[in-house]
């Protein structure tokens, strides 16, 4: 095997995101196709990324967007009607 | 990737704001708002703090809009609004126990990955299992802050590693090397855990 699996280890981060070089692309590539390890690896990890990426996973509270639109609407309110100049 | 309005105008609404119609904002920044708070939330680990800080990062945006030059996104400059109010709410609550924004020292770049074999479909359905969405969250955010904010940013906000780099204020080269190892410390903790909660696929433990 031309490259290890340590060092595949070291560009999955740039496999999944297509930015490895195009030589370090081939590499990586023919090692992804010989060893199951490596390429159980890289489908764990994209797994991971899209599950975390998920709505469900970060939700937002229940009512959080009416308390923030509330809180706008005040500042704009406030914005409107300035206090009479003290001049 | 939130945004659903073209930058064009989103810079329109901008000016319509500055020029006095200032309920538009209410528009402007609806597709934010989960974001916002996400990253709020992956500092200060609390619902409350965390929409506090989301409520006063969009009060700041929406006070110093006429400061907005359109030299960045509007999302992007809105994150580093967040990212600030989020670190100074730190600072000054965590006085005593600061959590580091500094690079800790240990080689997260040599953690090696741990192995969930035949996993090659997406569980997605796994979702729907409460437990698997806390573990998830749990997972990131015990990651170390600096990397948190990356993985945030770029994998669950889906921010570009560009914009990442901007949103927070370091390298493209720092921010790909901080992913790279938020995603392996990712990889390596939930791993064995998802294997407890999904018995009945096949898993092989890291040799």
């Amino acid at each position: 095997m031309a490259i290890e699996c340590k060092h595949v280890w070291a560009h999955i981060s740039g496999y999944l995101d297509g930015n490895l070089a195009p030589d370090v692309l081939e590499e990586v590539q023919k090692h992804l196709e010989h060893c199951e390890i490596c390429s159980a690896i890289l489908d764990s990890t994209r797994n991971i990324l899209v599950l975390t990426a998920d709505d469900r996973v970060f939700e937002l509270p229940l009512g959080f967007s009416e308390r923030l639109h509330a809180r706008l609407e005040e500042e704009i309110e406030g914005m409107e009607a300035p206090p009479p100049a003290v001049d | 990737m939130a945004a659903t309005t073209s930058p064009r105008d989103e810079a329109q609404m901008i000016a319509s704001i500055i020029a006095g119609d200032s309920r538009l904002f209410h528009e402007l920044i609806r597709p934010y708002e989960r974001k916002v708070y996400v990253m709020a939330l992956s500092f200060l680990r609390n619902e409350a703090d965390a929409e506090d800080a989301a409520q006063e990062s969009f009060l700041k945006a929406f006070r110093n809009l006429a400061s907005f030059r359109g030299e960045a996104k509007f999302g992007t400059w809105l994150v580093s609004i967040t990212l600030n109010e989020a670190r100074s709410r730190i600072r000054r609550r965590d006085t005593i126990k600061m959590e580091s924004l500094d690079e800790p020292p240990d080689d997260y770049g040599h953690t090696s990955p741990a192995l969930l074999r035949d996993w090659k479909e997406i569980p997605s359905e796994a979702l729907e299992r409460k437990e698997i969405s806390l573990l998830l969250r749990q997972a990131v955010t015990a990651l170390p802050p600096i990397y948190r904010e990356v993985f945030l940013l770029r994998d669950v906000e889906g921010l570009s590693v560009n914009e990442a780099a901007e949103a927070i204020g370091i390298s493209i080269a720092s921010v790909k090397v901080r992913l790279h190892r938020a995603r392996m410390m990712l990889q390596k903790n939930l791993a064995p855990q998802l294997k407890g909660v999904a018995p009945k696929r096949r898993w092989f433990p890291w040799p």
